[in-house]
């Protein structure tokens, strides 16, 4: 009877230590089940990506669809050539959109942001973006920064 | 010259006693208990003691150590207006930090120094000596259940632990501090990754596991037979574990998070 | 002693522990289907013997044959054949504190046959009776007397019927009746099962009365050898001295105090 419990309690404890595990993927680092997405791949090249990482997020009006795959220096142009993955349904960006480098918040990580052009024409796989923004500055940052909060105090 | 000498006996004694605490846990790994069923039963009776028992001081530590850190965090963040980044400050230091390095040091203070007593205990009372004349191994009878339960348990705890931990910032920086919902997840899944951070913690309270449950057991059946001897093993398991703890987790954040 | 059938014969067996010379070529022979007393004084590593012929110490020099197979020459699975030969009773009894009575003496069976669980639950009871502890058998250890633990692992130690038993201090602080119940019973299951029976103490008395042979161990040496009656009638002045229980004799009161003694010479006599 008492091994019996023991089982028990052990038992619960080891779905417990599972449930912990799903939890923290799904909540904490919003890891999605889903299978892998397909994605195609683009490069840019900027002048200044400040401290852009691999795996930072790319969006589109905030929205992710992609992340960075790579960041490699070109030596040729002296610019850092950025490789990224782009969600395949996403397959109507504009091959003259501009991108930039982003920071969510102000102590947040820096990202990709797309601004969308008006070309008739997509990218595709292994597509370059011309037009792109390096890292912002300072004053931009604050003016980043008051935009954000003005518009978080307006949601609440 | 002397003083070399004596540094140089002090060195071989020390690798003799690394080699055959080396040895100890190889053949306590290899020896596993060989007929199923019985080992299944000892393991879980082990799992029970080692981790059920320590479920409770991990949960409540948990807590605390996220509600302590959202507070701490959130005092500095609000003054740069980016409250929001509790939540990525509370998950990230949870996760690759504090869930498995205090977790480990719960754990060698509350089930480290417990398996080294008691098989120190066994030790004393002629038990062990009594498997091995019943021609019965004490090394896969009574070390192996132990040491395995232990690498299953930590790092089980250590989730337990973060996911607690979690929680309980989230209890004080979003409903007591009030820090949005909303940015305080988003703020956290956007730099928490799965296989980085979330993965990187669990090979940690792997590592650890190892270690301190290797000196817990091995103290144990290496200790003098006599309560002195017992009290004194306990204290080495709790000392050298966390030491151990500490410096390798020097060793593990520097592979795994020094390139940032 | 060349008409007895040796079960175990020790030879030469040269054993130091720490520095300390515990055995200096010590041989000895224990009969088959007898009860063997090894006394000697505290210290003088008669619970080491018993180690030394289950092969959990092994000697400097010398060898330690058990019918006749030297068992420190053996690898480790041969050894643990020899083993289930052998049952051990130790000092403090040595039950398994996270067992139950019944799983402790059920313990060495489910190990060692291919016995079923209503065969095992026969055996059981058979050896808790034998021992008097039928009603015993779902208690924990914790929950026994000192006597009755001894008697349990008594049961336990028989309980896969071994030719060779050896006892440990078996009577060391048990009271009067428990003594004398433990006596019985060694002498019963020695003489009922044939077993070989080693038992070592320092009790003078309950030895003698028990033991077909004797030992005396003291300073490292064998220094009497015979039966209870012969060692009785010994007129060496070390075994008299340990019989009757002489503070001072041949065996020094004085533990020497060697050249680095912390005291000054002449300050001795008071």
């Amino acid at each position: 009877m008492r091994s019996k419990r023991a089982e028990l309690l052990v038992g619960c404890f080891i779905v417990l230590g599972v449930a912990a595990l799903v939890y923290l993927a799904v909540q904490v680092s919003g890891l999605a089940f889903s299978s892998k997405k397909d994605t195609y791949q683009v490069v840019a090249r900027f002048d200044d990506i400040a401290g852009l990482t691999s795996r930072a997020k790319v969006s589109i009006a905030g929205v992710a669809v992609g992340n960075v795959e790579s960041i490699t220096f070109d030596k040729d142009l002296y610019m850092a050539l950025v490789t990224m993955n782009i969600n395949s349904d996403v397959d109507n960006i504009p091959t003259d959109s501009s991108i930039a480098v982003l920071t969510s918040g102000l102590l947040g990580e820096k990202y990709l942001g797309f601004t969308i052009g008006a070309e008739e024409e997509v990218l595709k796989n292994g597509s370059e973006i011309y037009d792109t923004q390096s890292a912002l500055v300072l004053e931009n940052l604050i003016s980043q920064f008051l935009f954000n909060s003005s518009s978080s105090s307006k949601s609440e | 010259m002397k003083a070399i000498a004596s540094m140089g006996a002090w060195l071989f004694d020390w690798l003799e006693a690394v080699g055959r605490a080396g040895i100890f846990l190889v053949q306590s790994i290899f020896r596993m208990p060989v007929r199923f069923g019985e080992s299944v039963s000892l393991l879980v009776k082990q799992l029970y003691s080692v981790g059920v028992l320590s479920m409770v001081i991990i949960i409540v530590s948990g807590t605390f150590i996220g509600m302590v850190l959202s507070l701490q965090g959130y005092s500095i963040l609000a003054k740069f207006g980016s409250e929001e980044a509790v939540g990525q400050l509370l998950a990230l230091s949870l996760l690759r930090e504090l869930s498995p390095v205090v977790t480990a040091l719960l754990f060698a203070g509350r089930a480290g120094s417990s398996l080294t007593a008691e098989i120190g205990l066994m030790k004393a009372t002629e038990q062990l000596s009594s498997y091995e004349m019943m021609g019965v191994d004490p090394l896969r009878r009574v070390i192996a259940p132990r040491f395995i339960a232990g690498v299953i348990c930590l790092p089980l705890l250590s989730l337990i632990f973060s996911a607690s931990g979690i929680l309980g910032g989230h209890l004080v920086s979003v409903s007591w501090l009030g820090v949005y919902d909303g940015a305080f997840w988003s703020s956290m899944q956007q730099s928490v990754y799965f296989d980085t951070d979330i993965m990187n913690g669990v090979i940690k309270a792997v590592f650890f596991s190892v270690v301190v449950t290797w000196i817990a057991v091995y103290q144990g059946y290496e200790c003098v037979p006599t309560s002195e001897g017992i009290g004194k093993a306990t204290t080495r398991t709790v000392v050298l574990g966390s030491l151990a703890i500490l410096a390798l987790d020097f060793v593990l954040t520097a592979a795994m998070f020094g390139d940032f | 002693m060349s008409v007895l059938d040796a079960y175990i014969k020790i030879q030469d067996v040269h054993f130091t522990r720490g520095g300390r010379v515990i055995y200096e070529n010590v041989s000895l022979t224990i009969p088959r289907g007898k009860v063997t007393a090894v006394m000697g004084p505290s210290g003088t590593g008669k619970t080491t013997l018993l180690r030394l012929i289950a092969a959990q110490l092994a000697p400097d020099s010398g060898d330690v044959l058990v019918d006749g197979q030297n068992v420190h020459a053996l690898s480790r699975s041969e050894l643990y054949k020899v083993r289930k030969k052998m049952g051990m009773l130790f000092q403090s009894g040595a039950l398994f504190s996270d067992m139950s009575v019944y799983e402790n003496i059920a313990f060495p069976l489910e190990e060692h046959t291919q016995l079923d669980a209503a065969a095992i639950n026969k055996v059981v009871g058979q050896k808790l009776h034998s021992v008097g502890l039928r009603g015993a058998a779902g208690l924990m250890p914790s929950e026994l007397s000192g006597g009755m633990a001894r008697r349990v692992a008594l049961a336990r130690a028989i309980a896969l019927d071994p030719e060779l038993v050896m006892y440990d201090e078996p009577f060391t602080g048990q009271d009067p009746i428990s003594k004398g119940v433990l006596v019985s019973l060694i002498r019963e299951l020695n003489d009922s099962a044939n077993i070989t029976s080693v038992v070592v103490s320092h009790d003078v008395e309950e030895s003698l009365s028990i033991a077909d042979h004797v030992c005396i161990l003291a300073g490292g040496r064998v220094i009497a050898e015979g039966s209870a009656a012969q060692i009785r009638a010994s007129d060496d002045p070390q075994v008299k001295q340990f019989l009757n229980g002489e503070p001072d004799g041949p065996v020094p009161f004085h533990y020497p105090e060697g050249v680095n003694s912390m005291f000054n010479k002449d300050e001795v006599a008071l």
